[in-house]
């Protein structure tokens, strides 16, 4: 089965991504595939690459940089959502001329179309939200 | 073609989960995740009601989150599964789409 | 689904404005409709609130993305499912929602209501029925 994977809350705050993250390590380990996940709302701000949570708390970011650098899981974060709530990359930040960019390794910022690419494309479809 | 829902709030504190049950149909599973545990513990004021409308349903609980909560198995309403993550996924899997109550 | 179309459901549930999800829920309807697959809306609960009329942003300094709506019909977006009980609880009726109207090309393209005001039980079936449910 294909799952595609929607995280529409900011890391910490709500549960939404942790939950969302254990739902799909559970998804790959009983062999299911997870080729895409979408980070919408305030669920942009998990591919942040400038978060320092403490020392004995989960790294939710790097959690998922290091699922998709083993499983190849594409990370995608809105660009509209994005826009509005400052996580850019280095090609946004010049193109809108700010001084910084702060996407984290495994991610990638594009459109809203390939979330809806990933309802066609996948079997079923989760949203882990508030 | 059935439809596992799924609800994250306490019932306490948001109408999602009668909600949910008011549109869910014979069945159906709802998980309850998160803060949405709550709702499948016994001797609650709502519990007359999720016997109730829970009744063509499957309702069922993520473990890991009842723990997380302190909850004990023991306090659930009779007739409620509990799952892990993996039961969480076969759940997903098995059901024919996923609605997520946000 | 048939021929590789899909049936998309977007549940609304929430009230406009004091959050963001109505209207970003909005956007993603938008770039949805270009991908052709058999659309949907479904406002119940609080999600209700977002289609009553007269919306004026003004003093509250936000954009008002209420007459968003009424461009669905030429985005083919023309099912507006809306709950009738959801309606009733919050003390509203047809009256109080914005008039959204699609022009039929099949019917010389006259006018009809993306709105349909469907009972909680219609909603469940409407539901039932979904290939991809988003919900915001």
């Amino acid at each position: 089965m294909k799952f595609g994977i929607v995280v529409s809350e900011g890391p910490y705050t709500h549960q939404a991504s942790d939950t969302a993250y254990h739902f799909v390590t559970a998804a790959l380990a009983a062999g299911h595939e997870v080729p895409r996940v979408f980070f919408y709302h305030d669920g942009v701000n998990v591919g942040t690459r400038l978060s320092i949570p403490p020392q004995d708390e989960r790294n939710i970011q790097e959690q998922w940089s290091a699922l998709a650098a083993e499983h190849g899981t594409d990370l995608v974060i809105c660009i509209a959502a994005a826009q509005r709530r400052g996580l850019l990359d280095q090609k946004e930040a010049d193109r809108q001329g700010k001084d910084a960019s702060n996407i984290a390794e495994g991610f990638r910022i594009s459109g809203l179309g390939q979330l809806i690419e990933m309802g066609i494309d996948t079997d079923r479809l989760m949203t882990f939200g508030d | 073609m059935a439809t596992l829902h799924t609800v994250n709030k306490s019932p306490f504190a948001t109408q999602t989960l009668l909600s949910c049950l008011g549109h869910a149909k014979a069945g159906d599973t709802v998980l309850m995740i998160e803060d949405g545990v709550y709702g499948a513990t016994s001797n609650t004021g709502l519990a007359d009601a999720m016997v109730g409308m829970g009744g063509a349903v499957t309702l069922a609980v993520l473990a890991p989150d009842l723990k997380a909560r302190g909850i004990d198995e023991g306090r659930l309403l009779s007739g409620v599964k509990t799952v892990d993550y993996a039961g969480f996924v076969e759940l997903a899997a098995t059901h024919d789409r996923t609605q997520n109550w946000l | 689904m048939t021929d590789g179309v899909k049936k998309f459901l977007y549940v609304n549930r929430k009230a406009p404005y004091g959050t963001i999800y109505a209207l970003e829920s909005l956007e993603v309807v938008l770039i949805g409709a270009a991908f052709d697959q058999d659309v949907s809306l479904a406002f119940l609960d609080d999600g209700v609130f977002q289609l009553v009329k007269s919306q004026d942003t003004k003093e509250i300094g936000v954009k008002n993305f209420s007459p968003t709506f009424r461009a669905l019909g030429d985005y083919e977006v023309t099912k507006l499912f809306v709950e009738q009980e959801s309606l009733d609880e919050r003390g509203l009726t047809a009256d109080d929602l914005q008039e959204i109207m699609w022009e039929d090309e099949d019917e010389d393209y006259v006018e009809k209501p993306s709105i349909r005001i469907i009972s909680r039980t219609e909603m469940a079936d409407v539901m039932a029925d979904q290939d991809v449910i988003l919900s915001f």
